[in-house]
């Protein structure tokens, strides 16, 4: 009679059960892009603990997290967006959205995702729970640099038309109201927003030069700055775009990777005055502050892609020349910077360092490597 | 910086003249996957960069294609590689873009 509820007494007295449950807080994802799965790891044990597989095309793929750490959304080449439980180690849901897209990004209310395609270029907006669409905005170009805005905005910059697009989803999502920004410049090929959620910063192929967006001024202002920086015609060849969303806001400065130069260039926030370079062993991809913005760690493409250099943000000399090995595509560090995870995909390796000593805690093996990204982003703006 | 091009194509010329053997095929085929593949997709079914699977090139000539690797596309992304691989090299990347299925 009384079975019911003795039942779940039992349940939530079970000790068993409580070992059996879990955070998420020390996992993270790392894509393998050729294999098209992720490898759920644990950051705590330093090991893999279980693969997602059935991804599709992971070229160039990147991941956002739900707000509960639980989830996240995989955004693939091929168009294919892909809800993963990294509990159960399930896909959840998976559908083909476009032909060709580029990243995504999730609101800050943790409802709606939204992806940026190149075929058909435009922006795409998601139910988060079930993936049923929602919003479906045409700009008429291939898409780069998405991000999330605080109040249930995306602000997107658009690479052949050369114009920033605000989505403000906050009223109606399947009606987003839209501000333009146009003559941004040409062939924006990246963009990120500032970890405060209000300047949105492009970077340029076709001219030289960058924007910043005040996303704080209405309408949104947009300024021109650093005349010098990027190119039109290269001084060295560019074998792998620099990515622009891990730049650095430390000590008051943005870190850039150059475009065409083997520099890093330091920028006051406050004038957008460039105020010294340091020169570096290639061509920087990323350029990463440690959690704690003490030190910037850069990344880079071929043919130095073996190497990564940590840089000192106060005096912006080169402190250390690491060679984790062939192909390190990807830099993730542990949320209060004590630990690195450097993808090195052509050793099918993944390899843990101790930040300030440099020493190699240990590795875990994966398939060709590239993007790592741990659960904390979450909780962080605009990536 | 011009003259670091020249002592890399120096270098890459001394090392690898003639066309590629197979070892050096191998190294090719993974730099087209990945390298190429930053920007026209590991499929090659393109991104930033245009699609280069045998399909979308068919009717494409493989020395024009070729000088097109080393030389880059100016006013576009596309970087010469002038500075990584000889002219023999070049070709046998057209070469294996025009005639290879991606999968």
């Amino acid at each position: 009679m009384m079975l019911k509820p003795f039942l779940a007494a039992l349940l939530i007295a079970s000790p068993a059960l409580a070992e059996d449950l879990r955070g998420t807080g020390d996992l993270g994802l790392v894509v393998e892009r050729e294999a098209g799965s992720l490898l759920v790891v644990d950051r705590s044990e330093r090991a893999a603990i279980g693969r997602i597989e059935g991804l599709g095309d992971l070229s160039h793929a990147s991941l956002v997290y739900s707000p509960d750490e639980r989830f996240a959304y995989v955004f693939g080449r091929d168009g294919g967006l892909t809800k993963v439980d990294i509990l159960t180690r399930q896909v959840v849901r998976r559908v083909v959205q476009a032909g060709n897209s580029i990243g995504g990004a999730i609101s800050d209310d943790g409802r709606l995702v939204a992806v940026a395609n190149y075929e058909p270029g435009g922006v795409r907006v998601f139910d988060a729970e079930t993936l049923e669409p929602v919003a479906d905005v045409p700009m008429g170009s291939k898409t780069v640099g998405i991000a999330d805005a605080p109040g249930s905005r995306f602000v997107v910059a658009t690479w052949d038309t050369g114009e920033v697009w605000i989505l403000d989803h906050s009223a109606d999502p399947a009606q987003p109201a839209v501000t333009k920004l146009e003559g941004i410049g040409a062939n924006p090929y990246d963009a990120l927003l500032t970890g405060d959620g209000r300047h949105y910063i492009v970077g340029l192929f076709g001219e030289k030069g960058l924007v910043q967006v005040d996303l704080w001024q209405d309408p949104p202002k947009a300024t021109r700055f650093l005349p010098d920086y990027g190119k039109d015609q290269p001084d060295l060849p560019v074998y792998k775009m620099p990515h622009l969303q891990g730049w650095t806001l430390a000590d008051g400065l943005f870190a850039l990777p150059a475009v065409g130069l083997h520099q890093l260039l330091w920028v006051d926030a406050a004038d957008l005055a460039e105020i010294g370079r340091t020169d570096l062993a290639g061509q920087p991809v990323f350029a990463l502050a440690r959690p704690d913005q003490r030190e910037v760690w850069v990344n880079f493409a071929p043919p130095d892609n073996d190497k990564v250099q940590v840089v000192d943000v106060l005096t912006h000399q080169v402190l250390d020349t690491l060679t984790p090995g062939k192909g390190v595509l990807h830099m993730e560090f542990a949320p209060r910077g004590r630990e690195v995870w450097l993808s090195v995909r052509d050793e099918n390796r993944v390899e843990i360092r101790d930040t300030r000593t440099r020493e190699v805690l240990g590795q875990i093996e994966a398939r060709a490597p590239s993007g790592i990204f741990f659960t904390d982003r979450a909780h962080r703006m605009g990536l | 910086m011009a003259r670091l091009a020249l002592l890399l194509a120096a270098l890459a010329g001394t090392a690898m003249a003639g066309p590629p053997d197979a070892a050096r095929q191998d190294q090719l085929r993974h730099l087209v996957r990945q390298d190429c593949g930053s920007c026209h997709g590991l499929r090659l079914t393109g991104g930033l960069g245009s699609p280069i699977t045998a399909a979308a090139l068919a009717g494409r000539d493989a020395g024009d294609l070729a000088g097109l690797i080393l030389d880059g596309l100016p006013g576009t992304a596309m970087p010469g590689w002038r500075p990584l691989l000889t002219e023999d090299e070049a070709r046998w990347i057209a070469d294996y873009l025009l005639t290879t299925e991606t999968q």
